[in-house]
């Protein structure tokens, strides 16, 4: 529904902006052009996106998923106290957290709910400290080559479309950073 | 030296990968060929979201709601070291993944990809995700009505990850 709001808004809103500049025609235009544009997109980033789940699935079937996931295990084991000595649980986190940090979303999301389900048995429709870490975590992007925005770059005509790499990775440990931190200090100052 | 390590990590990434599975002795070409295809329906699912998406974000355009808005918001989001022109890619970011790549497509093609602006773009995409939606499947899925902190906290990564975005860019680029 949210996005329902939101389009539906931004048709809106371009038709009445674009009658009172006199920028009518041009939204006409636009409505058109739009259409073309979005084809044109998704044509320049298949090939690559293409490419690099092809890459993926190699990485997740020689078992790259699981060698890190089991190099993470320590550091994970900091960041979920409360669940840390569930074996079960901690093993779907450390799954859940490699298979995002190598983009594999479509691996990522069930292995993160089965901890996730895992979590809310104890803690029947609130959302424990553990459950909030995982949540945030997963909101915030870790994933170590970004694929389909180097795809979108490289369709665009860029000349390196994976220099944003060094860029990508400070932004990302800055915002998964903030959100731990957010997490840690939000829990322990959180009345209800 | 440094720009032509960056340059080869990724075909050097996909032969260690290749490498790495033959020796593990996975068929690595049928994997390549499957994993490909489910990259396929991966588009061919956002293809129809992209259409309905870039044609509002084309005409929002067109209208100059944007330029009306940025002008407004310019000061306030220069003073953090936020273009104002990425207004409307922080907006949808959080809401919906492929509204954000339409958004930052245009903005690519209009800004050029390997400008300042079209390279924060995409290390702001790169490096968040679409939050509302991870949140309602994973509090849906479990059947969680009491959220507590995690939308705040979460909001505040994204903040931080576009802040830091701008940031990074202006680090790794100058300008």
């Amino acid at each position: 529904m949210a996005m329902t709001i939101i389009w539906t808004g931004m048709v809106v809103l371009s038709i009445l902006c674009g009658l009172v500049t006199g920028r009518g025609p041009e939204v006409a235009a636009a409505a058109i052009e739009g259409t073309r544009a979005a084809v044109e997109l998704s044509l320049s980033i298949a090939g690559m996106m293409c490419l690099w789940t092809g890459i993926m699935e190699v990485m997740r079937q020689a078992g790259l998923a699981e060698k890190l996931s089991r190099l993470l295990a320590p550091v994970l084991r900091r960041l979920f106290p409360q669940v840390a000595k569930d074996r079960a649980i901690m093993d779907s986190i450390s799954a859940n957290v490699s298979a995002n940090l190598l983009g594999l979303g479509n691996a990522a999301t069930p292995l993160g709910l089965e901890a996730a389900r895992k979590m809310g048995e104890k803690s029947k429709g609130t959302a424990s400290d553990a459950l909030c870490m995982l949540v945030v975590c997963n909101t915030a992007s870790i994933q170590l080559i970004p694929t389909t925005v180097a795809a979108v770059r490289a369709g665009a005509g860029s000349q390196a479309p994976f220099d944003i790499l060094p860029a990508v990775w400070l932004a990302s440990a800055i915002s998964v950073g903030v959100g731990i931190g957010a997490c840690k200090l939000l829990a322990r100052m959180w009345r209800d | 030296m440094t720009e032509l390590l960056f340059t080869m990590l990724v075909p050097f990434t996909i032969a260690g990968v290749a490498l790495y599975g033959a020796v593990r002795r996975v068929d690595v070409y049928s994997a390549l060929v499957h994993g490909a295809g489910e990259g396929l329906e991966t588009l061919w699912r956002i293809v129809p979201a992209l259409v309905g998406l870039m044609t509002a974000v084309y005409m929002l355009r067109a209208s100059g709601a944007l330029e009306l808005a940025a002008g407004y918001l310019a000061p306030l989001l220069e003073r953090v070291g936020l273009p104002a022109e990425l207004l409307p890619l922080m907006l949808v970011r959080p809401v919906s993944g492929s509204a954000a790549l339409g958004v930052g497509a245009e903005l690519m093609e209009t800004y050029g990809p390997d400008s300042l602006l079209g390279r924060t773009a995409a290390v702001m995409l790169g490096s968040t995700e679409t939050t509302f939606y991870t949140i309602a499947v994973y509090f849906g899925a479990v059947g969680i009505t009491r959220t507590r902190y995690a939308v705040p906290a979460a909001l505040c990564a994204d903040l931080a990850g576009f802040l830091a975005s701008a940031w990074a860019v202006r680090l790794c680029f100058g300008g």
